[in-house]
């Protein structure tokens, strides 16, 4: 007889419980062997048959030792959710199923005495989703057609760079009556509205970092869709930067300044300027707090690239010297402005909150015009690595703050200076197309995404806590991780086909959505082709209340 | 959908050929309005073509506002034009106590004042008579404006004509250049402001179709210029824009069109003006319009011109003789004012030209 140990961990304490039936196993291992987390293994259980075998009952017992698999009773190696047992076993023989009852957040805290860090995004989930709420409400039909989404040609470009008010404008008329340039503007390219964002080759594998930049030419190249991805902070290989396809790159600094030795060094041996660079001073999902990328992922590649040593890499809160707004603006976008001869254009990226925009209104009143892109992330936003208090509980919504911003701007007569990308959480549901939409509506110049990108490579994490583990190094999809046989899980071709493929299937739904309501190019600020179907949401979106 | 027309002679005209013009296009209004600028006048205006003529609609009390206020200003009566009237209770009209026709001279202060300080003042007096009559709903002021007069109406237009007697032909009201539109009214509320042509500083627009652009258009104008206001119609923006690029920034004409319908990315980079041409539509992005439109304008200088939305949602046809250039949204309209004309050199402009009609009578067309 055990004698009961309440504090020991046991399956019913975890968040994932392993169901099993010994029947059906075949005992082939490959659940075990593809379980990246080692939450399960193989064991030996101890069984007793008790029997008669005459006609009066005259129990004997026999033991036998049967190989069995057995969920990992421990906090360290706890089942994820992420059910790789289940998609490897020939047998369906095991899963594993979300246990209502864990006592996981309180006995890591116990036992740890350190705070809880994983990947993703915000688990907590509350009413329905402001987009939700919204529809395109208001369809052109009779005096103002709709256009014909098949047939009519669509301007689908956005802004990035710095926009010249029109009274700044260096022309003069000629004496043939055309307008001449006296001197350069500010360098604006114009791009596909959704940029793929911001995620580090070091959050991701070489080879997801390798399937998005492949998919990110592929879709320049061939199918004409001029989208441009972010390399996050964390470098970018040198080989991609003395490539052409660096033009289709966005380089970001965050306070970590990781890879940007390489970078500096890599320039005089440049054959094309990047799509742009975008200072990274905060991000959605863990704002007020710098990136994270814990010792275990710190490979010899990244190591490489970072010029650092195997370690936690911590980017600092802050940026370490900036002392407010206004000498941020003077300081490094001067700087990076002028590293690349005024050719590239420089934005900013800012975690959502109540003070987004005070900030915005600080960098849109910049008299040297040097801010080219105000990148707005919201609280649902993904990340590689935070501590999950931030993850759940710090941060603000990105729909009405970017609608503040842009009213903002409104107000000032100055909506378009600074293009508004807007992030955190957009194509939540799936539907990226009808997100981008309805933000585009609002305000926004384009948006931003990065989770929904390793969804579509195949992430089997969700927003109920299922997974998360990028921050481990032990993806079980190969696309957070440094680890060679997991990263090998992870098809690179594959990971573009399916991210192309999806850009495909978006851009047709854009126009299916811009057609409706008249518009050959893109619905900017155009809320009143909104409808919303909660009061209190119209009312705060400024957005006409339907019901 | 409204229908708009236009007609520019060599000789001074009377409203009844703009009537008869509109008349045949019935069909495409709903009798809701009625409106009309009249530039470069004869008859009785001849005289005092440098000398701003205020045209409104009032009562009794606002025109004793308005006239208060122009004379505090310094403003002196020059000439005083009453429509006379024909009241009918047969007639589909709904009328105001008083239609104003009054030319003014300068205040002695503008003596030594440049054309600019002029137009501004004059601006500045329309906009002060506006505020003070619009809270009591005393009346509506169109334009004043020298060589200009304005009249909108409510009603059928065969009825508007009858209870002005515009349908007589005479001598002492006449234009070189007549604009004039016959409302469809769709979104807005029935108001004399929201019935095109538009007028401002010299300028006059009328557009026929929508503008779905109108929000962002609004939001962005209403920050550029002082009397950028009222935004009954989705088409004001339309003048407001034309205004803002011709007479504001300066540009010459062409780039209104790029302005309002900017060309595809493709088609801007293969140019050798790309440059202009992209910082245009960086930094007016806000004054492009989508949807469909055909738009007659009228600049200071009397030059007509006329284009359309980038999809050719909207038509317009322009017919000639050798001394009158007619504009207008049907054919059948052309054909009531000028039956002789010689129907092959009727234009149909596309989605990317500009028909411009210069004070010679010369017509002149370019692509974007």
């Amino acid at each position: 007889m055990e004698t009961v140990k309440i504090q020991q961990t046991t399956p019913n304490d975890l968040p994932w419980k392993i169901i099993y039936s010994a029947s059906r196993c075949t005992l082939c291992g490959s659940c075990v062997a593809a379980c990246s987390f080692q939450a399960i293994e193989c064991k030996i259980e101890k069984r007793r048959m008790v029997f008669s075998e005459g006609e009066l009952p005259d129990p004997q017992a026999r033991y036998s030792a049967v190989p069995v698999i057995k969920q990992v009773n421990s906090l360290q190696n706890y089942c994820r959710g992420c059910g790789i047992c289940e998609k490897t076993c020939p047998n369906d023989a095991i899963r594993p199923e979300r246990n209502q009852d864990t006592r996981h957040p309180i006995d890591t805290r116990c036992i740890g005495g350190d705070s809880i860090k994983r990947g993703g995004r915000k688990n907590l989930t509350g009413s329905t989703r402001t987009l939700d709420q919204l529809r395109v409400g208001r369809i052109s039909q009779m005096t103002d057609p709709s256009l014909d989404a098949q047939r009519h040609t669509f301007d689908m470009l956005a802004p990035f760079g710095r926009i010249m008010p029109v009274e700044q404008l260096p022309f003069t008329v000629g004496e043939d009556g055309k307008l001449v340039p006296n001197s350069k503007t500010p360098p604006v390219n114009w791009i596909y509205p959704v940029i793929i964002g911001d995620m580090s080759i070091g959050a991701l594998s070489w080879r997801m970092w390798e399937g998005i930049a492949m998919a990110v030419a592929y879709l320049n190249e061939e199918c004409g869709l001029p989208v441009r991805m972010g390399s996050g902070e964390g470098g970018v290989p040198e080989r991609l930067l003395k490539s052409r396809y660096l033009k289709y790159m966005i380089l970001q600094v965050a306070s970590g300044h990781f890879g940007w030795n390489r970078i500096i060094k890599a320039m005089p041996d440049m054959v094309e300027d990047p799509a742009g660079v975008l200072i990274k001073i905060g991000q959605g999902a863990k704002p007020g707090d710098g990136g994270l990328l814990q010792a275990q992922k710190v490979a010899e590649h990244i190591m490489a690239i970072r010029g650092v040593p195997k370690t936690d890499l911590l980017s600092p809160p802050n940026h370490q010297g900036l002392y407010s707004i206004e000498e941020s603006v003077q300081k490094m976008f001067l700087s990076f402005n002028s590293a690349f001869k005024f050719r590239v254009p420089v934005s900013i990226k800012v975690a959502a909150s109540s003070t987004s925009v005070s900030v915005f209104n600080n960098l849109v009143r910049d008299p040297y015009n040097i801010v080219g892109g105000f990148f707005l992330d919201g609280i649902d936003g993904g990340t590689a690595a935070a501590h999950e208090v931030s993850l759940d509980h710090t941060g603000h919504p990105i729909v009405s703050k970017l609608r503040d911003c842009y009213l903002a701007a409104v107000t000032q007569g100055r909506q378009g200076q600074i293009p508004l990308w807007a992030a955190g959480g957009l194509g939540k549901t799936g539907d990226l197309a009808a997100d981008a939409f309805k933000m585009m509506c609002l305000g926004a110049n384009g948006i931003s995404t990065g989770k929904l990108v390793l969804q579509m490579a195949g992430c089997v994490g969700n927003d109920m806590g299922r997974c998360n583990a990028c921050n481990t190094g032990l993806c079980p999809a190969g696309i957070t991780t440094q680890s060679s046989p997991l990263a090998h899980r992870l098809d690179p071709e594959k990971v573009a086909e399916n991210i192309v493929n999806y850009f495909l299937a978006m851009d047709q739904e854009l126009k299916k959505m811009m057609a409706p309501i008249g518009n050959s190019t893109l619905p900017i600020g155009r809320s009143d082709a909104l409808v919303a179907m909660d009061k209190a949401v119209g009312d705060r979106l400024q957005v006409q209340y339907v019901c | 959908m409204c229908r708009i027309g236009a007609i520019k002679a060599r000789n001074y005209i009377h409203p009844c050929k703009a009537l008869l013009l509109m008349q045949s296009q019935q069909k495409g209004h709903d009798n809701s309005g009625f409106a009309m600028v009249m530039q470069d006048l004869g008859g009785i205006f001849e005289d005092y073509k440098d000398q701003p003529t205020l045209s409104m609609a009032c009562t009794d009390e606002g025109l004793k506002r308005a006239e208060d206020i122009l004379h505090a200003a310094g403003f002196r009566r020059v000439l005083q034009w009453v429509p006379e009237t024909f009241p009918s209770e047969e007639l589909d009209i709904v009328a105001m106590p008083n239609y104003v026709f009054e030319t003014f001279s300068y205040p002695r202060s503008m003596k030594n004042a440049t054309q600019k300080e002029k137009e501004e003042l004059l601006l500045d007096m329309r906009l002060k008579v506006r505020a003070a009559l619009e809270p009591e709903d005393l009346g509506f002021v169109y334009s004043f404006w020298p060589d200009v007069v304005t009249l909108k109406e409510i009603g059928n237009p065969h009825d508007i004509g009858k209870y002005f007697n515009l349908w007589q032909e005479d001598d002492n009201f006449t234009a070189r250049i007549i604009t004039a539109q016959c409302r469809q009214n769709t979104n807005y509320d029935i108001v004399r402001y929201a019935a095109h042509p538009f007028f401002m500083q010299g300028y006059t627009v009328l557009a026929n179709g929508e503008n779905t652009f109108y929000q962002k258009n609004r939001e962005i104008q209403r920050n550029l210029h002082r009397g950028y206001i009222g935004f009954e119609s989705d088409s004001q923006c339309f003048l407001y824009t034309l205004h803002y690029i011709h007479r504001q920034l300066g540009w010459p004409l062409p780039y209104y069109k790029h302005v309002i319908t900017p060309l595809p990315f493709d088609d801007v980079s293969r140019r050798e003006d790309s440059e202009q041409l992209m910082a245009i539509r960086q930094s007016l992005a806000n004054l492009e319009i989508n949807g469909p439109n055909t738009i007659i304008g009228l600049l200071p200088d009397n030059t007509m011109f006329t284009c359309c939305d980038a999809k050719k949602l909207r038509p317009v046809v322009i017919g000639r003789t050798s001394d009158t250039v007619a504009i207008s949204s049907e054919v059948c309209g052309v054909n009531e004012i000028l039956p002789e004309r010689d129907w092959n050199t009727d234009i149909y402009p596309d989605e990317r030209e500009v028909v411009m009609v210069d004070d010679s009578l010369e017509v002149i067309r370019w692509k974007q």
